[in-house]
């Protein structure tokens, strides 16, 4: 084929096998960051253009929606921004930052949200009612009475039962390599594969692949509204880009996830930039251009949801998440030049939360990118770093992120997405016999009430146990039902079709308040903890003495939360899971911790009935007190493999002056600091280098900092964008710093 | 194996040494500066910890530590536990992690055990004249030379720092002498030299200690200020 002319062939030429196109052709790169380019003009353009939009979204919280069309992979007319300014193009809607109307996953959400930014309510909703039900719907025709409770209980809280689940990642690198013909071509051959006895399974492998093919289709048909043509190979990386960006907007046209990641695209498509390079058909900074307008459309990706949605996200998260680096497992770095070039739109489009740069570290990669991540970090508080080391050998060396912390090797995994349950609250369900301590409903039955002056550690281990076991069962058959229906009123053809058709599925679980339960169950077992009732229900605890505290390195209570954790793990999987799939956990909360907080009462280790939980695996707020590399080793002790594999979310944020005195002190400190952490066996870290001072004038004064990022547990979120309560929150959280 | 008595461990230390540090502060120090920022470090009490539960909490970090990196003794005055100290030292070198003393040279013990085990000294250079150094600690200045010659005997790498206080030792004269007494350490020794502006950020502590602040009204030493005394000595050429 001509447009694969000077590619070292492969498997790749004849079977889909995108790994094996990167590791025949990919030029690793080790060398630092002097070669980038600056924006051009058109990019500049685009930038002021897109800036002066988002701006008046920012004030409107809703700048359109297209009332009039239901979400779709080619249902919706060309858009641009700038027509002679975009040499990459399209939008989901037929204008920037116009929102689409999706109802599959739940019609509510829909109405509300229009009803939230003053649009109306048009017909076609009115239509859609009439005729087609929900995944939503699905759902709630067949949760049992105790789902229910455990649900409005907030035991199981943010669960996919109402809007789109999301954390699938299509491999748009496909379209890009194999052109929309071929993978068509590909899909009719699976089709064939599945024959007779038509059972279940092979009936609905057939319907699922028919519906592959008519979305490839509908790329190819959008693709051609923009004029311009994918059905073959893309023969330079111009072309490239484009064609995996409308494999991407495919996805956030049919589907309206949660996450909407994006994987693993910049060494791939360094290949086609370095071949264009060698060719003399780009310069670098063309190479810049491509890579800066590709990114400027992933900032410009929006959902409909309603405004409490986004208050609980805090914006309008997409998590376009894009994971760079990490090293092959021939031992060459993945790292290329197009991936300094990524991580470059940030000085070139300033900092920015989206797409999700995500940086995958370990102790071997180039020593010049180490430094310039770090350096980047510090500058611009926009990159999270997760542990290559311990990924590669779980899903080898062509995995992405999907959200925050969920690796799956791109086009042959996906994943089940089940927000979490709160741990927190179980803990105070297992002393007040099963009842909520907020609603005062009973949630669980035949849990006995622990009614003793002085907690017994044993007792409320016991109990909470019990909890636990419970809950486990719960939560698997509730995530069964909600995939069953998603699968059935929501699938998700266009992402699928660029994915194996058999893959392998991760039904993904999580927990929330580790380090809560941690701390209560160390201040059980090492203080006197004395609960105060009212009317027979937890109020209050006062604690007599000193107990040691998650986030200090101390063994005593780091194992506590260990073991709870590899005990939630193994009891999850003693369920069976919908379509057989893995069962995997995190540990993570996103800026939900502070919702969590307000729905949790208080807990037996001091936190008041309303206060924020910490996010994701990190320590409570201020109880770290022995800097931070402590309370990175306790996190970093909390187990990846078989346990929490779909990740460990840990955040922190130091000032500058911790760092060190000079720039280039910082930027080698923080680089060691990720070494260290990763050597261990951390798994995910935030990393925000911020000034107390300038978050408190930045909430002042907003419009000083229209771009100040900050990460939050898994993903980076503009400072603006928080709730008064979240922006508090942050700034009051340990903020790592010394006299 | 002895105990010691420290204030507290920091693990995250960039300035107190080279590259990432596991920094304790220990408890003891015989001089009373006008200026200290750490009155709650004086007395040697507090929390104890056991030799070898020190170096293995330091164990922990050398993932951190890399190749610059490693554990540093601060205080109070870390020379006022020398037995502690020296164990803890040897047993950090028997573990390969890198010592730094941070100190100003007046304590007790046997220096030259000490710095065998000490991969390098920060010197806190209170003052090269016997009566600004009288007044400033409080104490003689023969105590401090005598650590300085150890510390020349025993060839230790080191960083010399000085604290700017207005009104007491921020005048063009004082940073002559400052300059005098760096160029009295073998060039080969000194590897950084550092001044100090003074900071009120430990006043409060006087007031949760209820002991009266020396200093009281004085404001912290301006970067203009600092910035003025750094070039007229030229510092940045002290270091050969």
């Amino acid at each position: 084929m001509k447009e694969w002319k000077d590619f070292i062939k492969g498997n790749w030429t004849e079977n889909i096998d995108l790994r094996d196109f990167i590791q025949k052709n990919y030029k690793p790169y080790e060398g630092d960051e002097e070669f980038l380019a600056e924006a051009t003009e058109r990019t500049k353009n685009l930038f002021e253009k897109a800036s002066k939009l988002m701006a008046e979204e920012l004030e409107q919280g809703v700048l359109d929606v297209d009332a009039e069309r239901i979400s779709g992979i080619d249902n919706f007319d060309p858009g641009y921004l700038s027509k002679e300014d975009e040499i990459i193009v399209g939008f989901q809607t037929d204008a920037p930052l116009k929102r689409i109307m999706n109802p599959f996953g739940g019609i509510r959400m829909v109405e509300q949200s229009l009803k939230a930014y003053g649009f109306n309510h048009t017909a076609v909703i009115d239509e859609f009612r009439k005729y087609r039900k929900t995944h939503n719907q699905g759902v709630f025709d067949v949760y049992t009475p105790e789902i229910l409770s455990a649900r409005s209980a907030g035991l199981l809280t943010g669960l996919p039962d109402a809007y789109g689940r999301g954390r699938i990642i299509g491999d748009y690198r496909r379209v890009a390599l194999y052109g929309i013909d071929f993978l068509i071509e590909k899909k009719e051959e699976e089709y064939s594969s599945f024959k007779f006895p038509m059972n279940e399974e092979n009936i609905r492998a057939r319907e699922e692949i028919k519906e592959q093919i008519k979305a490839l289709e509908e790329m190819k048909s959008m693709a051609s509204k923009y004029g311009i043509d994918i059905s073959k190979p893309s023969s330079n990386a111009l072309e490239a880009v484009q064609a995996i960006y409308f494999g991407y907007l495919a996805g956030v046209k049919e589907n309206n996830g949660a996450a909407m990641s994006l994987g693993r695209t910049s060494t791939f498509i360094d290949v086609y930039i370095e071949r264009d390079l060698q060719r003399g058909i780009l310069t670098e900074k063309e190479a810049q251009e491509i890579i800066d307008q590709f990114v400027l459309k992933l900032r410009m990706v929006r959902h409909l949801r309603t405004p409490e949605y986004n208050e609980l996200f805090a914006g309008d998260p997409n998590w376009v998440t894009e994971a760079l680096g990490g090293m092959g497992l021939d031992g060459r770095t993945l790292v290329s030049k197009t991936s300094f070039r990524f991580l470059h739109t940030l000085t070139n489009l300033s900092s920015a939360p989206e797409p999700n740069m995500t940086v995958l570290w370990s102790e071997n990669l180039p020593e010049a990118f180490k430094k310039y991540c770090s350096k980047l970090s510090i500058e611009t508080s926009a990159i999270q770093y997760e542990n290559d080391d311990i990924m590669r050998p779980l899903y080898g060396d062509d995995y992405g992120i999907a959200c925050c912390v969920s690796a799956m090797r791109i086009g042959k995994d996906m994943q089940f997405f089940g927000a979490r349950c709160n741990l927190a609250k179980a803990l105070l369900m297992a002393i007040n016999g099963g009842i909520d301590e907020i609603n005062k409903e009973k949630v669980i039955d035949k849990i006995d009430k622990i009614d003793s002056e002085i907690l017994d550690y044993n007792e409320v281990l016991e109990n909470y146990k019990k909890v636990l076991e419970y809950v486990a069962e719960l939560y698997v058959n509730a995530m069964n039902i909600i995939h069953y229906m998603h699968d059935k009123y929501a699938y998700e053809a266009g992402l699928m079709a660029l994915h194996d058709y058999n893959v392998r599925r991760l039904m993904a679980f999580g927990v929330a308040g580790l380090s809560i339960v941690a701390d209560s169950l160390s201040a059980i077992k090492y203080a006197k903890v004395k609960p105060l009732y009212r009317d027979g229900l937890t109020e209050d605890f006062i604690i007599e003495g000193e107990f040691p505290m998650f986030g200090n390195d101390d063994e005593r209570v780091d194992k506590i939360a260990e073991e709870i954790l590899e005990f939630f793990s193994n009891e999850l999987k003693k369920h069976k899971t919908y379509r057989k799939a893995k069962h995997t956990l995190s540990v993570l909360t996103i800026t939900s911790n502070v919702v969590y907080g307000k729905k949790t009462g208080a807990t037996p280790d001091g936190r008041k009935s309303g206060e924020p939980f910490a996010p994701g695996a990190n320590p409570m707020n201020g109880r770290d007190k022995s800097g931070i590399l402590a309370s990175l080793n306790s996190v970093a002790k909390l187990k990846y493999k078989d346990i929490c594999e779909d990740g460990i979310s840990n955040t922190f944020t130091v000032v500058p002056h911790t760092l060190g005195k000079l720039q280039r002190h910082r930027r080698d400190n923080l680089s060691n600091i990720l070494d260290g952490y990763f050597m261990q066996g951390g798994h995910h870290i935030n990393v925000n280098v911020l000034d107390r001072d300038t978050l408190y004038e930045a909430m002042e004064n907003p419009q000083k900092y229209p771009n100040l990022t900050i990460r939050v547990s898994g993903y980076a979120v503009n400072f603006n964008r928080l709730t008064k309560e979240q922006q508090l929150d942050v700034i009051g959280r340990t903020f790592h710093n010394r006299m | 194996m002895t105990e010691g008595y420290i204030h507290s461990i920091e693990t995250l230390g960039t300035l107190d040494g080279p590259g990432l540090r596991m920094v304790v502060f220990l408890q003891g120090c015989n001089l009373r500066c006008i200026y200290c920022h750490n009155p709650d470090t004086w007395t040697t009490c507090g929390q104890v910890i056991h030799s070898l539960d020190l170096v293995e909490k330091a164990k922990r970090y050398k993932p951190y530590f890399k190749h610059n990196g490693g554990i540093t003794f601060s205080g109070g005055e870390p020379l006022m536990q020398p037995e502690f100290l020296l164990e803890c030292l040897i047993l950090c070198k028997q573990k390969g992690i890198h010592t730094v003393i941070d100190t100003s040279g007046v304590g007790s013990g046997s220096y030259d055990e000490i710095l065998k085990f000490t991969d390098l000294v920060i010197l806190d250079i209170k003052h090269p004249k016997k009566e600004k150094y009288k007044k400033i600690t409080g104490n003689e200045i023969s105590h401090y030379k005598l650590f300085k010659e150890a510390v020349i005997k025993n060839e230790k790498q080191l960083w010399l720092k000085h604290v700017v206080t207005p009104g007491i030792n921020d005048t063009k004269e004082d940073m002559l002498y400052f300059e005098e007494e760096v160029r009295s350490f073998p060039d080969e020794l000194v590897q950084k030299v550092e001044l100090l502006p003074y900071h009120t950020l430990g006043i409060f502590k006087y007031e949760n200690l209820n002991i009266k602040y020396r200093l009281e009204g004085l404001p912290p030493l301006s970067k203009a200020k600092l910035s003025e005394l750094k070039e007229y000595i030229n510092l940045a050429k002290l270091i050969k």
